[in-house]
Formats: C-alpha cells, structure tokens, sequence
C-alpha cells in the first residue's frame, strides 16, 4: 500500500497499490470506513490480480476533487506541524501510559 | 499529479547530506499466490508508528515493533511518529493501520483470516540498513511462527 509513488518505484516491492492521498492517509481519510474499506478490499483483491513482479496498480480515489492544492504544498518547508519540545513529549508520553495503567 | 517525494525530501532537509533512497534494481522477488485471497490469512503491518495501551513510544532511529492484539479496539491505539502529521491518524488509526477495516474482511470473508497479532513500527529510520538487518528479519520470524500466507503492509 503506497502514497508515495517515486519511492516504491525505487524500492521495487514485489506488488503494490497506489493511492494518490496525503501521507499518513494511506489506507483511506479518517472517520471514512465506507472508503476506508474500498482502498482495503482493492488492495486485498491486488493481490489476486496482480501476476507480473513489481506491477504498482494505482486506485482511483481522489483525496479532493475541488482542491488539489495539498499536492503542491505537502512534504515542502513549513509544512510539517511544529514538533512538540522534549519535555511536552515526555509529559505527553507519561500521561498516555497513565490513563492505560489506570485501566 | 503524485507528489514527488525524494526531491522534496532532499529540499526539507537541505541543512543534511542528501538522504540515499534504498534503490532497487531488477525484477523484484515475487511469490503468486498459491490459493484465493479468502482462503489466506494475512498479515497486517504499518510503519505508521501505532501503539496498543501503554506500550512504549517511538524514539528517533528506533527499530523496534510493536504487537498489537487483532482485537484490539480503536481506543486502545495511539500514534507516535515525527514523519508525516499524525493528527488523523490519532483520531482514527485506520488511515494507516485499517485494522477494524481488516476484520471486517475477515468476517465477510474476502480474507480466510486476520493473524493475530498485527504489527506496527515507526517508520522515519534512517539507517536502511538497520531496517534490512535488525527489524526486517524479526517481523519475518514473526510471520512464519503466525503461519501467515500474505503481509498487507502500510507504510505512513
């Protein structure tokens, strides 16, 4: 399963299904099952299909029809939300691990 | 149009050594499978950086993986991952990791079986070559013991 077509290209896994959709939504938008369970069942029957090694069968979804600006923008300087400080993270981490612990 | 993301990888971090992409040449290994998809039992992997309850996070150039139980329910799932914005993934962890998707199949039978566990690591590893000799081969060993026909892997 891939969002990023130029880099399976270059790994060259044995079969692979491509999704033209931000990184981090490779298997579908959240809060989405119906297209969510589209993108899984094709990538399920790809494996069926599929008879040629390294064949990348690409799906058709569109991430927005209306806007395709996030192909231009994603992945560019500035994009990435700002990483939380060391000590954010660790309370972060210690909170989570808590509220699990509590039950 | 895709988004090129080795060129743009090589721009975000100009302040770096250009990063060297694995690169593979020639036929990729291929195994056909050897009965329909819905007689298999399949494997679920993403590199999505997912973890079950209180399971240690991800650090930089972490290696490690996590067990997730196949049954594991949606809030027992958290991400942790610095290399592509986690937000929806933390709201829903089916973005990168569609297990309820997984055993929905199971139970409509477009799939023989879910392997239980599934398996998640964080994917921003630098090293590739920690990638193809310390994680890799464990994930494998994994497989075989699950005696799993198929590995449906998400990167993220």
């Amino acid at each position: 399963m891939t969002s990023a077509l130029d880099i399976t290209q270059a790994v060259k896994p044995p079969r692979a299904v491509f999704v033209n959709f931000p990184l981090g939504h490779q298997t579908g938008p959240p809060d989405n099952p119906e297209l969510q369970r589209k993108i899984v069942i094709d990538a399920m029957r790809a494996f069926e299909t599929i008879t040629s090694p390294g064949t990348i069968v690409e799906l058709p979804y569109v991430w927005d029809a209306k806007d395709r600006s996030w192909e231009e923008r994603d992945y560019t300087k500035g994009w990435m939300p700002k990483r939380p400080t060391r000590e954010a993270a660790d309370a972060i981490e210690a909170e989570r691990i808590a509220r699990f612990r509590r039950g | 149009m895709p988004v090129a993301y080795i060129p743009r990888t090589r721009d975000l971090y100009s302040d770096f050594k250009p990063y060297r992409w694995v690169e593979n040449d020639g036929v990729p290994p291929f195994v056909a499978l050897s009965k329909p998809i819905a007689e298999c039992k399949v494997a679920l992997t993403s590199s999505g950086g997912v973890m079950y309850r209180d399971q240690p996070r991800f650090h930089h150039e972490d290696a490690s993986y996590r067990r997730i139980p196949k049954n594991a329910a949606r809030s027992d799932l958290s991400v942790w991952h610095f290399g592509y914005p986690t937000a929806d993934a933390q709201r829903d962890p089916n973005c990168v990791f569609p297990l309820e998707r997984m055993r929905e199949l199971e139970s409509s039978k477009v799939i023989g079986e879910l392997a239980d566990p599934a398996f998640s690591f964080m994917g921003g590893i630098y090293s590739a070559r920690k990638v193809r000799e310390e994680l890799a081969p464990q994930i494998v060993d994994e497989l075989k013991r699950a005696h799993a026909d198929v590995l449906y892997l998400v990167p993220a």
